[in-house]
């Protein structure tokens, strides 16, 4: 019996590194599979792996998808890349949700000189003078802006106040990008609170932020959280809109939330499974997933098939997968059509990309346009 | 059968030479031969046991339960990143609030970075030890946990000085092999020579009992202060190496996690024994990423199993457990590596195997 | 500040502070016998409010089942954590009980986000319980008076427990002097097992009135309220089981009443908690209500 069991343990130990071949490209996935992001990393996850499905070979040539987990950690990010470079000599690498991981990703695909593409990183600072990193996601102060002239222009509001948490990238950088452009276009900032990732209560922050009276609270949040804030918020009798960011786009928002999230505003990626004129890319996307995965998809599980794309599109433009070749090829992308919309880098790597504005109405996210700042 | 004493002498610094020796052989032929990632795992195992040595001084051989560790390698971190960034990285990367004037132009090289990375974490450490270690047992445990939380608290809230929760970005990758090991083995001999000195004897003294120590005429509170001043130097010199190595910090890394792989390390490694916190180090780094197969997908025979994220800790913590279970004095327990013990192995052997059984505590 | 709003800070921090109080309680009776940080606590807790999650949202079962599935779920997960990671070392030095428990509390976490995946589930309140009134501007939701009246029930019977019946008195015994309360006939490891039993139902019905509070389960919940009751019981003096009370309603208190009085510091909110622990560490290292406990080593 121990004999069996050890031989078992042996084969286990094996199988972990046995397949590699020539005749094949390797794509490293790097992702929050656990940890605090999980829930957006699963979902890039699953729209890059619909993507491989469909385009399983480029120049005649199998497409291996290498996954790591970076269990939503900074050191883990770094040695994820390091090893999807070292160990599984990748060609390219697509990851990952939250800035701070991909920022540490990207360091070490810089020094490599591997291409990465970042799938929604959308902080300024990942592609910041790097040669060799590109995203699929627009950018914090895009969207920073596009969040507070749709707040000011289209509906009208003067007042604003702003909620984020202080530990969070993400958050801290979007509420400076909204904040700014708020107050440029004429507005008023009347309070801005702060709170830390892993708090639950907000009633404090709330309760101060009502005593202000806004017409809007700019809420930079990651979507579970902003639910539970939502809630607190009409519990405690609030009558102001909420607006917020990408990271609220989740298919679980609307079942966290219930009737406290009806009228949230949030900018995001251009894409939603009942968005109207929805490009071709976008019709294949969505029908393809509600067949494989039987759920909603999101503008994350978009923003992974996109960047599936994006490689691939690349590879072919370059005819080679070389590292270096595909970087040239990245760096020319020019008019691709994608889920979320026609993807063109510009000098800083970044697609300009357009500002989809949707909103919860009736219990379902409701596609209202696109905006630009 | 043992020769004279100074025979052994030269025998051991022979054998010392010749394992630094091959040590350096292995330090210059791993770039070569093995990749980058395994190379990254090398670095960060010293990195690791300069940190679990410096929790091991305050902690293992001092006796003073601290789970501020993280707190003095954010330090650490932070001094040696902001002084490394030059001016123009700097005027680019502080996108919420200015940077503080003062900072901007303050740069040094590599090494006094690092240096004054140590030496500022053995500032506030030897500040906060001052009211603190008054406390005993857990408290001090717990009041430097707190310490260490609300540093963290600071470093997200002072943009101006810390870039916020963005954190610094673009360290250069200063941290080679020959750097991290070779900050190792000189704070390895730091601390050898300082316990094998009267000083050691005093920090033992204290830990076991420190109301006789005090009686024997033993200022303990100044001892402990200086103990603890030196563990939080190698807190800062390893959390400079680890920024140096990740190229990026922020203070989300240093969270009470950081402290408690530390922790594992030195108790897995045997609490009070510096060569545990090395083994230790050496078994903690490599298992948590070597472990990381158990999430790829698997392949055996005609079945294949999806990898489920998570799994490597699942695996991890049980390896834990059980460790801690079977061999609760960790891998050394007290004991030290020593050339005598290695040479008396082969005799020892041969001792249990010709009285024809296995005696417990026989040798 | 008006009336109204500070009443309103104030319903918020016993809401939040109670809860805090009831996860408290385990570590600090853990504590008060094996003077051991039981850093799986906070997991126990969460697995409650997921046994509550899956019999009540899933399965469809009345409430009044769903939590007694998940009291009784949590107390024998607390029961196997015991047995497996705390009782093989109960003569062994304190950190290495220490480790165990954080391994466990790794295991609780990791094991969970493979068996129940890292989403956020949605948790469906009860209407009755969040239908919000208003009395003279200040707003009212049932849950948040009902939570408070729990768990000082709760910790009333518990009370009444430790010092009104045998077990009690032994576990008061064994948290002076274990050994003699071996040689006096109590079956030791019993009274432990009592405890740990009572600590992990308690952190059950904390983790349930949690998630219908802050309606969401993950498997990574438990981690900030277990550390947060852990700093209670140590602000209300580590053993103590009312001080665990006093220290959990401070903390909430404290957190709460930070943001109210300084809006522009509410980053630093964390903070004010932790610089009032150390302080009442250097003051009464013991916190508000502790007696001087003995280190075991």
């Amino acid at each position: 019996m121990r004999k069996l069991a050890l031989a078992f343990l042996v084969c286990f130990l094996f199988a972990g590194g046995a397949f590699s071949a020539d005749d094949v490209i390797k794509i490293g996935f790097y992702n929050c599979l656990t940890g605090q992001n999980a829930f957006g990393g699963q979902l890039e996850l699953e729209g890059v792996q619909l993507a491989h499905k469909q385009f399983p070979e480029i120049l005649g040539k199998k497409i291996e998808v290498v996954v790591i987990d970076n269990k939503s950690d900074k050191v883990e990010a770094a040695n994820a890349v390091t090893r999807l470079i070292e160990s599984d000599k990748v060609n390219v690498i697509i990851g990952t949700y939250a800035s701070g991981l991909a920022i540490a990703g990207g360091e070490v695909a810089e020094v490599a000189r591997v291409p990465m593409l970042g799938t929604s990183c959308t902080n300024p600072l990942v592609t910041q003078g790097k040669k060799y990193i590109f995203r699929t996601c627009f950018i914090d102060p895009l969207q920073g802006a596009g969040a507070a002239a749709y707040a000011y222009r289209d509906l009208g509001y003067k007042k604003a106040a702003i909620l984020t948490d202080v530990v969070s990238d993400y958050a801290v950088g979007l509420a400076k990008f909204f904040k700014d452009n708020f107050a440029k276009l004429g507005g008023e900032i009347v309070s801005e609170m702060r709170y830390q990732s892993g708090d639950t209560d907000f009633t404090a922050q709330l309760t101060e932020i009502m005593s202000k009276k806004p017409d809007v609270v700019f809420l930079p949040a990651y979507f579970a959280e902003g639910a539970i804030i939502l809630k607190q918020a009409r519990e405690l009798g609030a009558e102001f809109r909420f607006m917020g960011g990408d990271a609220m786009d989740n298919p679980e928002m609307v079942t966290l939330g219930g009737d406290a999230i009806e009228g949230f505003i949030y900018t995001g990626f251009a894409y939603a499974p009942d968005m109207p004129n929805m490009n071709d890319v976008a019709k294949k996307f969505t029908e393809d997933w509600y067949k494989e995965y039987k759920k909603d998809p999101n503008g994350n599980a978009a923003l992974g098939y996109d960047s599936y794309i994006l490689v691939l599109d690349a590879i072919r433009r370059a005819g080679s997968a070389e590292p270096e070749k595909i970087r040239d090829a990245l760096e020319a992308t020019k008019d691709v059509l994608t889920v979320t919309g026609t993807t063109t880098f510009d000098a800083d790597h970044n697609p300009q990309k357009d500002i989809g504005i949707l909103e919860i109405k009736g219990g379902k996210k409701v596609f209202v346009g696109t905006v630009v700042p | 059968m043992i020769a004279d004493s100074s025979g052994n002498r030269i025998r051991n610094n022979i054998l010392t030479l010749a394992s630094l020796a091959l040590l350096a052989a292995f330090l210059w032929l791993a770039p070569k031969y093995l990749d980058g990632y395994k190379v990254r795992i090398i670095n960060l195992i010293a990195i690791n046991a300069i940190l679990g040595l410096s929790l091991n001084l305050i902690y293992g051989m001092a006796g003073m339960f601290s789970l501020g560790h993280a707190g003095f390698m954010a330090i650490g971190a932070y001094v040696s990143a902001l002084l490394i960034l030059t001016p123009e990285q700097k005027s680019m990367m502080w996108i919420l609030d200015p940077i503080a004037p003062w900072l901007m132009d303050l740069h040094a090289p590599f090494y006094a970075s690092l240096l004054m990375a140590g030496i500022l974490a053995a500032f506030f450490g030897w500040l906060i030890s001052l009211p603190i270690l008054r406390l005993g047992g857990d408290y001090l445990g717990i009041a430097t946990l707190g310490f260490s939380e609300i540093l963290r608290i600071l470093i997200a809230n002072l943009t101006s000085i810390t870039n916020g929760p963005i954190g610094l970005k673009g360290i250069p990758a200063h941290t080679s092999l020959w750097v991290s090991y070779g900050c190792l083995l000189l704070f390895l001999a730091a601390v050898i020579r300082l316990m094998k000195s009267n000083f050691g004897n005093v920090i033992r003294a204290v830990r076991d009992d420190e109301i006789a120590a005090k009686t024997m005429g033993v200022n303990t509170f100044r001892t402990k202060v200086l103990a603890f001043t030196i563990g939080c130097f190698g807190a800062g010199v390893g959390g400079a190496l680890m920024g140096n190595i990740i190229t990026t910090i922020d203070s989300k890394m240093f969270t009470i996690t950081q402290t408690y792989n530390i922790l594992m390390i030195v108790v897995i490694g045997g609490l009070g024994s510096i060569t545990g916190s090395i083994l230790g180090s050496v078994i903690i780094t490599t298992m948590l990423e070597w472990l990381r197969f158990v999430e790829n997908p698997i392949t055996i025979g005609a079945f294949r199993m999806d990898g489920k994220p998570g799994m490597r800790m699942v695996i991890f913590s049980l390896l834990l457990v059980a460790v801690i279970i079977f061999r609760r004095e960790g891998i050394m327990g007290m004991r030290e590596f020593s050339w005598d013990w290695v040479l008396s192995r082969p005799a020892a052997v041969r001792n249990r195997l010709a009285s024809g059984g296995t005696p417990k505590g026989g040798d | 500040m008006a009336l109204n709003m500070f009443l309103q800070h104030l319903i918020n921090a016993v809401g939040l502070g109670s809860l805090y109080g009831l996860i408290a309680i385990g570590y600090t009776m853990v504590y008060g016998i094996l003077r051991l940080i039981n850093f799986a606590h906070g997991d126990i807790f969460m697995l409650g409010a997921y046994f509550v999650f899956f019999a009540t949202i899933r399965y469809k079962l009345p409430w009044a089942l769903g939590v007694i599935i998940a009291v009784a779920g949590a107390i024998l997960s607390g029961l196997l954590v015991d047995l497996i990671a705390y009782k093989p070392l109960r003569n062994a030095p304190r950190i290495s009980a220490l480790i165990s428990a954080i391994g466990v509390s790794f295991f609780i976490e990791n094991a969970s986000m493979v068996a129940f995946t890292a989403k956020p589930q949605a948790v469906i309140q009860p209407k009755q319980l969040v239908e919000a009134f208003s009395v003279g501007g200040v707003r009212f939701v049932p849950l948040n008076i009902i939570v408070p009246v729990i768990s000082f029930i709760l910790v009333g019977m518990l009370l009444w427990m430790i010092y009104r019946t045998k077990q009690g008195l032994a576990m008061r015994s064994i948290s002076h002097d274990i050994e003699t309360t071996r040689l006096m006939g109590v079956s030791v490891n019993r009274i432990i097992a009592l405890t740990f039993a009572i600590g992990s139902g308690l952190a059950a019905v904390a983790g349930i009135m949690w998630a219908l509070r802050y309606p969401k389960v993950e498997p990574l919940m438990g981690f900030t309220p277990g550390f947060k009751a852990f700093i209670a019981a140590v602000f209300g003096g580590i053993g103590s089981i009312p001080g665990a009370m006093l220290g959990g309603l401070a903390l909430g208190f404290i957190e709460i009443m930070s943001v109210a009085f300084f809006p522009t510091l509410s980053g630093y909110k964390d903070a004010f908690a932790f610089v009032l622990l150390v302080i009442i560490l250097l003051v009464k290292p013991t916190g508000l209500m502790g007696e001087k406990l003995e280190d075991k080593i």
